[in-house]
Order: C-alpha cells, then structure tokens, then sequence
C-alpha cells in the first residue's frame, strides 16, 4: 500500500563499491605491505605456540592461574581445561587460534591505546571518534569480512584485519574513560609542579588509568576471540574451522567438542587478564 | 631581595609596610562559556551575573580582580563555594586561562607565558597543596614528595634527600615507604605539603588544604602551618571557605563572592569594619577576642619605676600617683617585674636600706606578646591582679592591658563608636 517510493534512491552502496576499487587500484602496494607486516606477527606467535610442547605450555598455564588470578585452584582448573583441549585431537588448531587471538590483540593494542589517549586529551577527537566506535561494534562482524577478503585475499592475514577492526574499539573507548576519569587534582598537581604533557601522561594519567585500560584490554581480547572464530569463515585455520566442518557435516558431537574448545580458550584468557586489571 | 624591599607602589596599600608586592593581579576575569570575550565588550560586562549567563549562555567565574600580595604574606581568599577563590588561585598558577587581565609575579607577565616559559616558571616559583591531595597513589610517599623534583630532572640522590628532609620537616618520618593509601587524610595532606615544600618555592599556593580533615586534625595542622611559615617567611596564598580558619592564619585576606572580591583588608579590618551585609553576616559569629591583638589595644603605662631608683624615690612616686603598685623596668627598657609599694616601705624600715630596688623585692609576672589575641590573655587576667605588661620580642616593655580594656573592645557598641 505505502511503499518506499523508488525515487529516493541514495546509491550508497555503488559509492562504497567505487571507493573500494579505487582504493584496489591505487592503494594496493600498501595492503601488501600492511598485510606483509601482519603475517610475519602472527607467524611468529604462531610458531612459538605450536613449539612449546603442550607439557611445558600447560604447567606454565597452571603457574600463571595461580601466581596471577590468585588462587591455586584457578592454576589447576586451567591445566585440567587445557588437558580436555588436547583429549579433544585439537591441540594445534587451539594454538594456531590462540596465536591468531594474540596477534590481533597485540595490534589493536598498538592502535588502541594511543588512539584512546587522543581521544582523550580532545573533546573534538572524541565527538569524531564515538559514532564511529559505536557503528564498528553494531555493524554485524561479517561485513568486515568482505572488504578483508577484497584487500588481502584469503587466509590469516584478513581474518586478523576484520579481527582487529572488530575488536579495538572497547580498549579505545576504556583508554579513553580511564584517563577522562582521572582524579583532576592529581592531574593538577602534576601540572602545577611544571610537568610536561609528556610526563602528566606517563606519570599520572596512564598508572592511574591502568586498571580501565586493562578491562579494555579484557574485553578487546574477548571480542577478538569471538570474531577470529568468524574469521575461519575466509580461510584462517583454527578451532573456528572445525565447527564450520561440523556444520557442513551435520556433525553435533565433532561441532561441541570444537564450540568447547573455544569456550575454555575464552575462560583462560579472560580470567588471566582480568587480573590484570583488579590489580593496581 | 633586602635592597629591594624599599621599591613600594605608593598607590598599594600594604598593611605589612615592608612586604615587597610579588603578585599583582590587574583586572582579572573569567569566563567560561563559548566565546567568552564576547561577554567583556561593550556594557555587557557591567551586566549582572545573572543577567549575562541568560544573554549569552556565558558563566562569569571572576570579574574584575585586583589585588597585590606582597612578599612573605599569608594571603587567605575566602568565600563560598562558586566565588570564584578556587578559579583565582588555578588562574594565577594558569591550570586555568584567564579571559582577559593580568597576572604579573616577581615583575614578570604570567598572562603572556608561552608553554615553556610558563612550565620552566611553574618549576622554579610555585608549590601547590590541594583539597583531595592530589597525590599519586601507585607511588611512596617519598616518591610522592620528590615528585616535583623528578619533574625538574633533579637526579635520584638528590631528589630523595631533600624529600626526605621536607617529610621530616612535617612530621612523617618513618612514613617514607608506604604508600598515600594506608595513611589517613591528616598524613595525606602532610605528604601533600611536603611534596610542595621540596622545591623549595618562592610562592605555596593551597586551595582549601585542611577542608576535608576532621576539626581536631585541621586545628593541629593550622597551629604546625603557622610554626612552619615562622620559619619558612614563604608567600602563601590560601583558599578557604572557613572564617576561623582564614582569621587564624591570615596576614591579609580578600573575601569573594560571584567572581567579585567584596572586600579586602587584615583580619582585624574585616571582624572590625565590614563592608557590607554579606560580609557583615560571614563574621558575625567570629569574636573579637580571635583577631584583636594586644598590641593593637594597649596603652602606655602611667607610672614606672626603674631598677636603678632607691626604694624611696619609688615609693615617692607610687604614693604621688596614688599607686599601690608599679613595673619595673632595668636600664635597657627590659620589664623586670612588679614592685609593691608595702615591700618597698618594708625596704625603708630596714636598718640598711638599698641602694637600688633589690631583685627579691620585685614579683615576676605573665606578660604577653604584641601579637598575642585577646582569647589567649583571658587565663592571664583571671588569676592576675596586675594590667598585664605587653613585651616586645626581645623582652623590653611596650605598654599595658588592663581588664577594663580587653572588656570593652570585645563589646560591640564599643567597635561601632569607633566608626
């Protein structure tokens, strides 16, 4: 009866399609570069996962459940967690997976953090940056896989581009809170005594920001995880690949064991680096 | 600096004569909002708080201030909260930029600072003590106090040597390897005043430093500020919204209210002679006896006897001037004691009298000091049948407070009559 009448028709969709040829065409010895220097990253978390022995990797897992979450119980848990990962057969595709994890938390540390204290130390840099923090975590994570695959082909290397696309607005958002939210008389004070921008940040805003910071990094870590099982989707190995062999197969019992594996990845990582976070 | 202190602006009047001025603050205002000049020009600006926040969405924080502090001042700004005191006091240090004015110390524009000049004067000229501390929590105390060094680069030997002496210097040895968590807020506050006593600063600015400590720790911390700046003839500026508190400690103090400095003057002028009702009602409750000093209501004694007089010539002149008593003084002006006039009749009946008024003849008694307040003369008076001497700091006389006197200032009708 009431339809949307034709003629409005804003061909948003043919200017994206433009804009990214465009970019193909002109940018492409950047995504080489750019996607020459995350490979290299990943591959070398990579390889030093899949050597360390899974009987040095999981004592190890247990000393740091202890010494960090706090409580010896959590140390032995995790072992036992880990232990099921590799009674499961899937013990190398949860470290290719925990590498892929690592390395996008790693870059969009890298990129987070200091984007976080721009957005900060301006209110303009904040009002630019919101809505388009906002948009990059509603945006449904496929989206991003499709302009990754047009720029970096198949495999690794675009899983991590969606990952970290995906995934760094949380540690942006929380560097930028943490260090808003410092007590303005210490900021003050460190003013007051003649401290460079330079120094109030490295002296008083980032340690006393650390504990938002690290439930930023929490969380990044979290949202990487989920997205990197997405990311299996364009052809990055790891546990994320065995569900969707389970799903094309219709098979429950290989698609839990899979889904599990993942699960405990997620319990290990976030109760590690919580910790982080509840210390000061 | 002694040379310079006789350079004086005849226009400022400063009560402490030989204070040099060291800041001067001209035609200072603040205003927070978009655009804030727009609110300076044309008659805007002699518009109403009110009126120019419903114009123009701009919040006037200070209009128009003018004042000189001078060198070696404790200078109180007082007010309620949303004066202004907390925006003046950030201003003249420039955490905060003034809209228009200026802010000259130690004959330099502060106004016109670019960023490094403005750090490197920060550095060499200011302390600052705040409300909540400011301190760094992941830091020890001694780290806490040798912030302001490690700033300026002063190396790590150093730099620990001279916070460990300021922490001494207020009281928290032993202290230096905790941290600011553990400690309560009076230690707090005292790791706070040592961190800006390490720079050893021309001026220590605090805003409202003993506001959130309890009455007891506030009270002590005023008495020890007092002791330190005896020693330390630093310029302070301090805020407060506490009348007692700015009476106490105050040289001079500028009382503000909507951005305005409504008046400016000694503790005595303000309780004595406020200018107006808002003032009026802030030191209604503040009692004389806190601020009116011996010195400012004694008066010359009538009749006094020196050592070097024989008994007689004494007793002479007491029984002229109908006294029964006098003090007496050695050759120097120094107040020895009293004499009675029945101890020096007793002198006279003695086979041999003396030649001079014998020390056992004379009775010491309490006397106070030029700036002593009238509160602390009352235990004095109670127990003393004598006015009470006031001596200079080096002990020579320099007039007398009578029981009449003290009661009479303190009763009101008494000041109006003085107007």
């Amino acid at each position: 009866m009431f339809e949307f009448p034709e003629i409005i028709d804003i061909p948003l969709a043919k200017g994206i399609d433009a804009g990214m040829d465009w970019l193909l065409t002109h940018l492409d010895g950047f995504f080489d570069a750019v996607g020459f220097i995350i490979l290299q990253v990943v591959n070398g978390f990579e390889a030093v996962f899949l050597f360390l022995p899974w009987f040095i990797l999981i004592p190890l897992t247990g000393l740091a459940g202890w010494k960090l979450v706090g409580k010896w119980k959590s140390g032995v848990t995790f072992m036992v967690m880990l232990l099921l990962i590799g009674s499961f057969g899937y013990w190398d595709l949860a470290m290719r997976t925990l590498a892929l994890v690592i390395a996008s938390v790693f870059f969009s540390l890298l990129i987070g953090i200091p984007l976080g204290i721009r957005m900060a130390r301006s209110d303009r840099t904040q009002a630019i940056l919101q809505p388009a923090l906002d948009a990059m975590q509603t945006m449904p994570s496929f989206v991003y896989l499709i302009p990754a695959l047009m720029f970096f082909g198949m495999g690794k290397v675009p899983a991590m581009f969606a990952t970290i696309i995906y995934a760094v607005p949380p540690v942006i958002r929380l560097t930028n809170v943490g260090i808003r939210t410092v007590e303005r008389e210490a900021v003050e004070a460190s003013q007051a005594f003649g401290a460079t921008p330079r120094q109030v940040l490295w002296d008083v805003q980032l340690p006393l920001a650390k504990p938002s910071i690290m439930v930023g990094v929490n969380q990044t870590t979290m949202m990487a995880l989920a997205m990197v099982v997405m990311g299996s989707m364009i052809g990055a190995k790891g546990l994320g690949m065995e569900v969707l062999i389970a799903i094309s197969r219709i098979e429950v019992g290989q698609g839990f064991e899979a889904g599990l594996s993942i699960v405990i990845l997620a319990i290990i990582i976030d109760r590690i680096t919580h910790s982080f976070s509840e210390k000061k | 600096m002694a040379e310079s202190k006789i350079q004086k602006e005849p226009s400022q009047d400063l009560t402490a004569g030989e204070n040099r001025p060291q800041v001067l603050i001209k035609d200072l205002w603040k205003v927070f909002g978009r655009d804030p000049k727009r609110v300076l020009k044309g008659d805007l600006s002699t518009k109403s708080k009110e009126e120019i926040q419903k114009k123009t969405g701009c919040i006037v924080g200070m209009r128009n201030i003018n004042l000189t502090i001078g060198q070696g001042q404790f200078y109180i700004l007082m007010g309620l909260s949303g004066s202004g005191k907390s925006t003046l006091i950030r201003n003249i240090i420039r955490l905060v930029n003034p809209t228009a004015g200026t802010i000259i110390i130690n004959g330099q524009n502060v106004t016109k600072m670019s960023g490094e000049q403005l750090l490197q004067f920060r550095r060499k000229t200011f302390g600052m003590v705040f409300q909540h501390y400011g301190l760094l929590p992941h830091l020890t105390v001694l780290d806490n106090a040798a912030y302001g060094l490690k700033v300026r680069d002063v190396p790590r030997g150093e730099r620990y040597a001279r916070a460990m002496r300021t922490l001494e210097t207020v009281g928290l040895k032993g202290w230096e390897d905790y941290y600011p968590g553990s400690l309560s807020g009076g230690m707090q506050q005292r790791v706070g005043l040592a961190r800006a006593l390490a720079n050893d600063p021309e001026i220590l600015l605090m805003d409202e430093p003993f506001s959130g400590l309890d009455p007891l720790i506030r009270r002590q911390m005023q008495d020890e500020l007092v002791e330190l700046q005896e020693k330390l003839q630093k310029t302070i500026i301090f805020v407060t919204h506490d009348l007692h508190e700015a009476l106490k400690l105050g040289d001079r103090i500028a009382i503000m209210r909507n951005g305005e400095v409504v008046q400016e003057g000694t503790p005595e002028e303000i309780v004595t002679h406020p200018a107006d009702d808002y003032v009026q009602e802030f030191v209604q409750d503040a009692s004389p006896a806190k601020v009116l000093t011996a010195g400012s209501i004694m008066e010359p004694a009538k009749v006094l006897l020196y050592a070097w007089e024989g008994p007689k010539t004494a007793l002479t002149l007491l029984r002229a001037n109908k006294r029964n008593a006098a003090f007496v003084l050695d050759k120097n002006h120094k107040l020895l004691g009293v004499a009675k006039a029945e101890s020096l009749a007793r002198l006279l009946e003695q086979e041999q009298v003396p030649e001079r008024i014998p020390q056992s003849s004379i009775r010491v008694v309490p006397t106070v000091k030029e700036d002593t307040i009238l509160e602390d003369m009352f235990s004095i008076i109670s127990d003393n049948p004598y006015p009470v001497p006031v001596v200079t700091g080096d002990g020579r006389m320099a007039g007398i407070v009578t029981t009449d006197q003290i009661f009479e200032s303190l009763s009101p009708a008494e000041g109006d009559a003085h107007v």
